[in-house]
């Protein structure tokens, strides 16, 4: 009986419907992998003897570094703002998350304008002593080290919006117990706080880590030899396609073990939160020293990751506006904003089926197809979006044959030329974001609640509405908002995927700013963050009022 | 339905509309647009097949018309009395292709430091005398590649590795940042000679910036090898979709980026050289003075691009 019971829970409707749309999201994903099946023996022989040991070390540093930084930002920031209490404080909350609408290639664009040798700190600094080249020491900016700097400022929010929430949700019965013992606070700290919020932290970090490995515009515009560059360079400088997927499903592989090590260290400490009116802790009133320099470190990764870039911005803006400001340019804020709002819904609706699905049916291969398309995130925009193409394109010219044959009518690129080649992108590379949150949500949601709600003759929906609506809100509100920004940001999959006469904010800066006009790339930027930003206060004020301590903030 | 043609560019946005909303102006036809990276249209029109809505791409390097040639997606674009206007060198044999404008890679010197007389030839930059001097971008770079290319088609596979190495050799910093970098580095002394294209000094000349200009004024052009060869030059062009649509509005389109009033267009917004020989160069673009260019088949740069960029990464230019 048992067998067959699971065998009908294999082919439920669960089942079929998140398997089809695991199947289409990763079919572009799926298409790099396929390449690791036509060798290209003169190449890659090429490649190891000249520049692959380039590729992977620099990827790795890059991708390490930033995880430990966002890490040390991310959780020092979202202990602060969740355990002490201090002037500023409320403010402090959501201008900490405003880097996250600073595209990474821009916050680069402006620190090489800044910083750069023929910059005007550098060139000011050699005016007043009267150096010349060679005379001083200035670190390069355009670095492996510079790089991660500007990702990890831009990235740590991933990691503090996790943590933070993971730390306010610690009940304070744990302190007290810890107090009653006689262990000293750094103790409590170190043996209880930071490994319960360990899987919350190291999500984070794995999620700035993946964008590290696929960032594209920063590596490329300090010249770094890295996968991302590397792809490119193998595609069209070297013309080899299956070359550049092959380096494209090596890059998504380092990937693979990172998810599968974050998934081990969360393993081995799965528990649910515990759902019962727990005391919440009180944030600590900072006085003395303290209270001035707990804010002064808040303060500080907001004003390199957002103050100072745009207070640049603005002077370029400020120099180049009034021919950029035309109806034109109202469309481009007008596109960009209702792409990422689709986008993000869609996502986000996506990420509940497949969370759900694989709650209610927690067999292997859900598991699978759901981790698969969780790569995503990892691959380059590029790499998913000529996937997406390929395969969109083909199936368009299936269909018109189809047509053709038995209407005599041509539909077109109904597919492949229409946004739905770019939703279906941004769904393939963003859902892992998605995931992430709604994941960390669901965890909250004990199995046991759900048995007792249908013990109690609770039908499947009313459990939804009164149980998982409440206690998942704020996870989904994060997801929407984290996949609006990271959809406005995005580049290259628009670049290639859009249809005629269609720009966005992003396309407009990009452009401008690789034809080495970053003042007139300048306002587009601007606008890009200041679309972001809505959506960030949108979220903060929400997160506020749904917290179970809310009366606390207010 | 209004006439309209459909637009793969690999020209940006702001370097092509100006002119085409002039040309839809005059003729009424209404000019679809994508612009895009070369090789992601191409790819894109390739994986459309005969549904590919494009009638005309358009891409700023000739090695990639070359590529869309030979991967079957383009035809012969028949002669107009426009394109007849256009130097034979500029066209592809076949008609496949033609160039809309030139674009120059010379080298640039630090006008404090360096005289004009000591240098005449790409070749004079890998002697000893310039070691730690050199200011270039990445190889990564298609004007890079495309110069490379150039330099093995007229000196032969060994002499141009030997150059690209000891040009690796004699590099100021690693390679890092666009032209205008190389261009800002040479007027703070970082370097003291550059490889870069003109149209970039060009622009920061006539920048609103006040320092961007003063940098630009630090920086002279220098002809390279005038005696022998010219200086590396590519193009921008055009070639006709294989399954162009619309293939009468794109004919006009052609002619439209051919005529008088668009090569002066193409001089002096984007300080590009035109392509046709009568037409009068600006006053910036005079400023650098005439020079003697290449006579390569321009296809071959597009053929020998593997090539090229391999031997880049043996001698190590990031």
């Amino acid at each position: 009986m048992k067998h067959i019971n699971r065998f009908y829970s294999w082919f439920n409707i669960w089942f079929v419907t998140i398997a089809l749309g695991c199947i289409i999201l990763a079919a572009p994903v799926g298409l790099v992998f396929v390449s690791v099946f036509f060798p290209q023996t003169e190449i890659w022989q090429h490649l190891s003897s000249t520049v692959l040991p380039d590729y992977i070390v620099n990827s790795l540093i890059l991708a390490l570094g930033v995880g430990l930084l966002v890490i040390v930002i991310g959780t020092v920031l979202a202990w602060c703002i969740a355990r002490y209490e201090f002037t500023g404080r409320k403010q402090l909350q959501w201008l900490i998350l405003l880097p996250m609408a600073m595209p990474a290639y821009i916050i680069a664009y402006t620190y090489t304008g800044l910083l750069d040798f023929s910059g005007p700190i550098q060139t000011s600094l050699r005016d007043t002593f009267h150096w010349q080249y060679g005379d001083y020491f200035f670190p390069d900016i355009r670095s492996l080290a510079g790089a991660i700097i500007m990702l990890s400022l831009v990235l740590y929010p991933y990691v503090y919006l996790l943590a933070r929430t993971a730390f306010s949700e610690q009940p304070s019965s744990f302190e007290e117990v810890s107090r009653s013992l006689g262990v000293p606070p750094s103790k409590h700290l170190f043996k209880v706080v930071l490994p319960l919020a360990r899987p919350a932290i190291l999500m984070g970090a794995a999620l700035a880590m993946m964008e590290a490995f696929a960032d594209y515009g920063t590596v490329q515009y300090f010249g770094l030899s890295t996968f991302t560059t590397g792809i490119f360079r193998t595609w069209f400088g070297l013309g080899n396609g299956i070359a550049a997927a092959q380096l494209a499903a090596m890059l998504t592989s380092f990937v693979v073990l990172l998810l599968i090590l974050e998934y081990l260290s969360r393993r081995k400490i799965r528990y649910y939160f515990q759902g019962q009116k727990a005391q919440q802790v009180t944030r600590q009133k900072l006085t003395g020293s303290q209270a001035f320099w707990v804010p002064f470190v808040c303060v500080t990764p907001v004003f390199f990751g957002f103050i100072l870039p745009v207070l640049q911005l603005l002077k370029w803006a400020s120099m180049t506006y009034s021919k950029q400001l035309t109806s034109e340019f109202w469309l481009l804020l007008w596109n960009s904003f209702y792409l990422a709002a689709i986008a993000s819904i869609t996502a986000v609706i996506l990420a509940l089926l497949f969370a759900y699905g694989k709650r209610l049916n927690p067999i292997k291969p859900i598991q699978f197809l759901v981790g698969v398309v969780n790569l995503g995130y990892a691959v380059p925009g590029t790499v998913i979006a000529i996937g997406a193409m390929i395969s969109l394109s083909w199936l368009d010219i299936k269909i018109n044959t189809l047509t053709e044959n038995w209407f005599d009518i041509s539909v077109g690129l109904v597919f492949s030329g229409s946004l739905f080649a770019l939703i279906l992108v941004y769904s393939s590379r963003f859902l892992a974001v998605a995931m992430h949150n709604i994941d960390t949500g669901l965890s909250r949601v004990k199995p046991s609640m759900d048995d007792a709600a249908r013990s109690l003759g609770y039908k499947p929906l009313q459990i939804l509405r009164t149980i998982h609506v409440p206690l998942m809100k704020t996870s989904v509100l994060s997801a929407l908002l984290l996949v609006f920004v990271d959809v406005l940001k995005e580049l290259p999959a628009t670049l290639i995927l859009r249809p005629f006469n269609f720009n966005t904010l992003a396309v407009r800066a990009f452009e401008l700013a690789s034809d080495e006009r970053l003042m007139d790339a300048a306002l587009p930027a601007l606008a890009i963050v200041s679309v972001g930003i809505l959506p960030v206060i949108l979220l903060t004020m929400l997160m506020d009022k749904s917290s179970p301590h809310s009366s606390h903030d207010n | 339905m209004a006439e309209q043609v459909n637009l793969y560019s690999a020209r940006k946005e702001a370097l092509i509309k100006p002119l085409l909303d002039k040309f839809t102006q005059q003729t009424g036809i209404s000019v679809n647009l994508i612009t895009g990276n070369a090789d992601n249209l191409i790819t894109r029109l390739k994986s459309e097949g005969k549904y590919s809505p494009a009638d005309l791409l358009l891409t700023t390097d000739v090695g990639r018309l070359h590529r869309a040639k030979q991967q079957g997606l383009t035809q012969a674009i028949s002669v107009s009395a426009a394109i007849a206007t256009v130097p034979n060198n500029f066209r592809d044999e076949q008609g496949h292709w033609l160039g809309l404008s030139l674009r120059a890679r010379p080298m640039m010197v630090s006008v404090d430091k360096v005289d004009a007389q000591s240098i005449a030839n790409l070749e004079d930059l890998i002697s000893a005398e310039w070691k730690g001097r050199v200011c270039i971008r990445s190889s990564s770079n298609i004007y890079n590649q495309s110069m490379v290319a150039s330099l093995i088609v007229q000196l032969g596979e060994s002499a141009a590795q030997e150059w690209v190495n000891g040009l690796v050799n004699n590099f100021a910093r690693q390679p890092q940042g666009g032209d205008r970098d190389q261009i800002k580095a040479l007027a703070a002394g970082l370097c003291d000679v550059a490889i870069a294209n003109t149209y970039y000094l060009a622009g920061m000349l006539s920048s609103k910036d006040e320092t961007t200009q003063q940098q630009a004024k630090k920086v002279k052009v220098i002809w390279p090898n005038q005696a022998g060869r010219g200086a590396h030059i590519n193009i921008s062009g055009v070639s006709l979709a294989q399954y162009a649509p619309n293939k009468n509005a794109a004919i006009k389109l052609i002619d439209f980026l051919l005529s008088k009033e668009s090569q002066l267009w193409y001089a002096t917004t984007n300080h590009e050289y035109p392509v046709l020989p009568d037409i009068a160069w600006s006053e910036l673009l005079q400023s650098f003075g005439t020079f003697k260019a290449e006579q390569v088949a321009l296809g071959k740069l597009g053929e020998l691009n593997a090539a090229a960029v391999k031997m880049m990464d043996r001698a190590g230019w990031k």
